[in-house]
Order: structure tokens, then sequence, then C-alpha cells
């Protein structure tokens, strides 16, 4: 299928009612959820996914996809109003963007966030539906060895840029891989790390971990901090929210900037768009008339980071609707998801399932037009979210997690799997363990231990089947180099300058 | 090494956790006349995080210590959420919810026991309402 008559079936998929029903509740929960500090978008995705076991997939996947995206237009509204990022990838937004709001220029602040994140967004979904198919084809040459190279490859990026610690970001990665080998091999029938408990013969399920480490660990983080923080007022009035067409004009470098720093950033596995959205606002800086000016609040500043962090969405679903590769612990779930319903991302996810891509890329399209509808006029009424008191919201998140779990596997044991993973979550952030490599190792972990096996049975025993052949001998090459980085001390100061800028 | 780092404490852990692993895996066959065995890979990953562990365990003088105030508060509330999930084979999970709820408003937030009762019990309403009835999923 060409791209004109994939884009056709997919606009035909994804204008179906029902669909655009589940990408306006995608989008709007996204939105509330971006706007909400101390809820992001893997916490929501992973405690509704048991839940999209009642929808039809292109549904589903409709609506995760739009909780993804819809939670960075929110993001940016957290950061401009309370000078608080409602998610990571909204905290350089803060600096311009608060400092607009306390000009009194929260409106045209809000705007051009709204709209930067309209034409990024749809930019990145233009390049998703570009570059997907080709690459989906090229892949299909790939065997066990260059899965695993790959998989190597992708776990070391996220390692590279996850945490300032490496080793910790490398322990967090091998914890994740040893959870996904808990269960019963599945080339020998023999049971692994099961302590005698049936319930652990099937293996942990992946949404335990993630709802755990994800929303529990979340919670009590959050629950650290009695006092909430005051929200600056929102200006009443579409007029208002629009940015001038000096704003416009001051901007345009910052959409091509951020559009095209985003996509890219996002195909790498583990950069993220917190990073992709810090290289953007640098980028504009270092280029700008008025780079003395960046961090009192300038317009432009809002512009490109929001651009960024929307580009990077259609930049992350390459790697994983072609190569069934994760980047990052959003996209770890919304791989989950897709094996949850019985599909297998990768090579052939696109020719095999043209209605599920083609109709995820053009609601991509329907949703980043609905947000830009639902964000500039109705910005004050989402600014009520923050209104909503923390000691309502938390026992609702605990529930829906338990919940959940529950409807999953009906069982309480899992529940108790449930704290224990949400004490490992918030554990991990008191110690700074990053918890992205944690659920990558587990989400990569059983494809890894199988292509490696696979690997060394096609060469009856001997590794060098992984150097042997060139794709895979490059892909571990990069992965080694990349583990080495931190070893070079300039390469290494620019990794934790960019570690220190995503904690701030 | 510094004893009183948390990262000390927690690379010893993982120290534990990697011998475990690697004790285990000698378990079970390491290769088999078909190719690797079900001991290969963890014996691996095992050895892997021992030796991490350890580098952990021994640059930890270099680390910062970890900021533990309000950790009372956020272990406060894994206790009697964990407890609440202990209750819920004995009490259902309406009333343990309910009393989770209520702990977080009036414990944790300070809030007035009526308020906490308010919305204990309108959280619990609404959850029933909207997957039990509407949804059809199974509670707890």
């Amino acid at each position: 299928m060409d791209i004109a008559a994939g884009l056709l079936h997919g606009f035909a998929v994804a204008l179906q009612p029902v669909n655009l029903w589940w990408c306006f509740v995608g989008v709007l929960l996204g939105t509330v959820v971006g706007i909400l500090p101390g809820l992001g978008p893997p916490a929501t995705i992973a405690m509704l996914l048991p839940l999209t076991a009642l929808m039809n997939p292109a549904g589903a996947i409709i609506m995760l996809a739009g909780i993804y995206y819809g939670a960075k237009y929110g993001g940016s509204t957290t950061s401009i109003l309370l000078n608080v990022p409602g998610e990571s990838a909204s905290v350089v937004t803060c600096i311009d963007g608060y400092q607009l709001a306390r000009k009194g220029r929260a409106g045209a602040a809000l705007g051009i966030a709204a709209i930067a994140s309209f034409i990024a967004g749809t930019i990145g979904v233009l390049a998703l539906m570009l570059v997907a198919p080709p690459l989906a084809r090229l892949a299909l040459a790939f065997s066990s060895p260059e899965y695993f190279a790959l998989m190597a490859l992708g776990l070391a990026m996220v390692v590279l840029l996850a945490g300032r610690s490496l080793v910790k970001a490398l322990l967090a990665m091998l914890v994740g891989l040893w959870l996904a080998g808990i269960g019963t091999d599945a080339f020998t029938s023999t049971s692994r790390f099961t302590f005698g408990r049936m319930e652990l013969l099937s293996g942990i399920d992946f949404v335990v971990v993630a709802i755990g480490v994800f929303a529990i660990g979340e919670v009590l983080a959050n629950m650290e901090a009695r006092e909430e923080p005051q929200a600056l007022p929102v200006p009443k009035g579409l007029r208002n929210l629009l940015p001038t067409m000096q704003d416009m004009r001051d901007c345009r470098f910052a959409f091509a900037n951020g559009s095209i720093i985003g996509f890219l950033i996002g195909v790498l596995p583990g950069a993220g768009s917190t990073i992709a959205s810090f290289i953007s606002y640098g980028v504009e800086k270092a280029f700008s008339r008025r780079r003395e000016q960046f961090g009192t609040g300038v317009i432009e500043g809002v512009a490109a980071p929001e651009g960024a962090n929307n580009s990077e969405t259609g930049g992350a679903l390459v790697p994983l609707l072609t190569l069934g590769i994760p980047g990052s612990g959003t996209t770890a779930i919304l791989l989950a998801a897709l094996i949850l319903w019985g599909f297998k991302p990768g090579p052939l996810f696109i020719s095999e399932n043209p209605s599920m891509f083609w109709g995820l890329v053009a609601s991509m399209y329907i949703g980043n037009v609905m947000l830009l509808v639902l964000n500039l006029p109705l910005v004050p009424l989402f600014a009520q979210v923050l209104r909503a008191p923390a000691y309502v919201l938390y026992p609702i998140i605990i529930g829906l997690s338990v919940v959940g779990v529950y409807s999953v596997s009906g069982s309480l044991f899992d529940l108790g799997l449930l704290a224990g993973f949400g004490l490992l979550g918030y554990v991990m952030r008191k110690l700074d363990y990053p918890s992205a490599p944690l659920i990558l190792g587990l989400v990569l972990g059983g494809a890894m231990e199988r292509a490696l096996r696979q690997s060394l049975m096609m060469s009856e025993g001997s590794l060098s089947i992984l150097v042997a052949r060139p794709i895979s001998a490059v892909m571990l090459a990069c992965a080694a180099l990349i583990l080495l980085l931190p070893f070079f001390a300039r390469l290494n100061a620019w990794r934790l300058r960019a570690m220190e800028e995503e904690n701030k | 090494m510094r004893l009183r780092s948390p990262d000390c404490w927690s690379g010893l852990a993982l120290a534990a956790l990697g011998g475990y692993i690697v004790f285990a895996a000698r378990g079970w066959d390491y290769l088999t006349p078909d190719g690797p065995g079900p001991g290969f890979f963890p014996h691996w990953y095992g050895l892997a995080i021992l030796a991490l562990s350890l580098v952990l365990v021994f640059a930890s003088d270099k680390d910062p210590h970890a900021d533990w105030r309000g950790a009372g508060r956020a272990l406060g509330t894994w206790a009697a959420f964990a407890l609440s999930l202990a209750l819920i084979k004995l009490i259902g999970f309406a009333i343990s919810f309910a009393l989770l709820s209520f702990f977080i408003v009036a414990v944790m937030y300070r809030r007035a026991p009526w308020i906490a009762a308010v919305t204990a019990g309108a959280v619990v309403g609404a959850f029933y309402l909207i997957f039990s009835l509407a949804l059809g999923v199974a509670l707890p």
C-alpha cells in the first residue's frame, strides 16, 4: 500500500464515529493528565491499559496515543501558570513561560504553546508517515542476531540518557531483565525465580510493574509535600489567548527548529522529549538575535521546546512500530499494549495491520486539530483542573491502579506485587535510580534472551555470529561505544549537564 | 565506601540479588545440545548486577545523601496502602479502599473528619458506579 492510499485508508478508519470518540477521549484525558502535576502519561496509560481489553484494538491504540501526545499539550499549561512542569518534557517551558505569565502575558504564552504544539505535532506525524514504511522494509532483512544487537543498542541509549549515574541506570536495566526472566522458560519449560509460587509460573505481568513503579511510586513521591502550589490567573476570552502577529513572526524559526529537532531526537531510543525540548531551546537561544533576553519571558522560548516535545511523539513511534523497539517508558507501555491485544510490532506490522498503522497516523492528524481547538478557547476551563485538591486526586489514582491490576489477572497476589513495585518505584526515585531502563529491560528482556539464544543456536554456540554479520556488528559496536562515552570526560560533562537540566 | 550512604546500602542489596541470581542460574543448564540453556542468560546478567553493584558500593563515598524529608509521609501512605490491600480479603474492596481514602484525607492532609468521610464515600461510590455498574469490571 503506498502512502497516499494508506493515508486514505487510515482516515476511513479514524473517521469512524467510535474511533473519533476514542481519539477525543484520549486527547481530553491526555490534556488533563498533562496539566496535573504528579500524574504522567506512562502512569495514566498503564492504569487504563487493562480497561482497553474491552475495546477494539484500533480504537484502543488511538485513545492511548491520544493520551500520549495530548499530555504534551497539557503539560505547558502547568509550566506557564504554576512554574511547575505538568510532565517532565515541559520543564524547559517553565523558564520563559512563567516569566511571560508574570508579565501578564499568560494568554499569549498558552496560545503560542498550543500553536507550536499543533504545527510541530503535525509535522512529526507527517515525518512518521514518510519514514516508517521504508524503514520497516529495510528491517525485513533482520534476523535474530540483528534483533539482539538492535535491542542492545536501544537499551544502551536508554541507559546513557536515563540517569545521572550510568551504573545505576545499568543496574535498573539489569533488574528489568531479571524481572522479565521470572516464570517458565519458553525453550525448556524450566521454572526460574518463582520462589515456589504457582502465581509466578507465568511470569510477572508488565502492567503490575508499570502501574506500581509509575503510578503508585509517583503518588508516594508527591505525598511528601503537604502544600499545593498556587496557579497564576488565566486571561478570559479567546482574543486574550491569541498571540499577536509579531509573536508569530518571532516564532517562525522556533516552529521549524522544534519540529525537526523533536522528530530526530524522538527516533533515537532513550533520548525522549525532555532532551528534545532542551536541545531545541538551546538551538533557539544560540541563533536568536535577542539571546540575552532568554529566561526573562521570550515568546520563542516557549514555542521551540513545546514544538520539539510534540514532534518527538511522531519520532518515538518510528522505532516502536517498525522495529518493535520502544525508546522510553511510555512507548514501552504502548508496546506492551500492542502485544496484549495480539499484535507483533516489527517490520511486518505495517503491512500486516494497515488499519492499525494508518488509522493511528490519521487519528494523530485529527487529534492534533482537536487539541488545538480544545486548548485555545478552553484553556481557562482546563486550568480549573489545577484547583482539584491533591487529597481527592491521590485516592482516585490509587483506586484506579488497584482496579487496573485486578482487572488483568483477578489475583490478590498481583495486588501484593503492586504494593511491592510501588515501594520500589518510590525508593528508586529517592535514590536516583531511573525507572525507564527498568521498564525497558522488563519489556525487552524476554525478546532479547530469545534472540540471543536463537542466534547461538544458529551458530552452534559461537558468539562470533553477533559480530560476523555487518548490521549486528555495527549496532553492537555503537552500543559498546555508547556505554564507553561517559569515560570520555568532555562527553560525560555534556551528558551530566543534560541530566542536571532535566532534573531542575 | 561510606556506610551511611544510601548508595552503599542499595549497592549491597543489589549485590545480594546478583549473587542470588548467579547462584540460582548454576542450578539450571548453562548449555544444552540444542544451544544455550535456561541458566545462560541469567548467569551473565547476574554477574553484571554483582559487578556493577560492587562498583556502586565502593564508589559510594562520592555520592551525596538522598533527601529524606517527607519520606515519613510517603512511607506512612504506603503502609496504609499495603494494609488496605491485605484487608481486601477480609472486609472487601469498598470498605478497605474507603478506610485508605479516609486515612489519606484526614491524617496525611489533616482535613476535618467529616470532609474525609464524605471524600472517601464519594470516591468509593464513584468507583462502584463507573466500574462495577457502567463498565462491568469486577472489583477486588
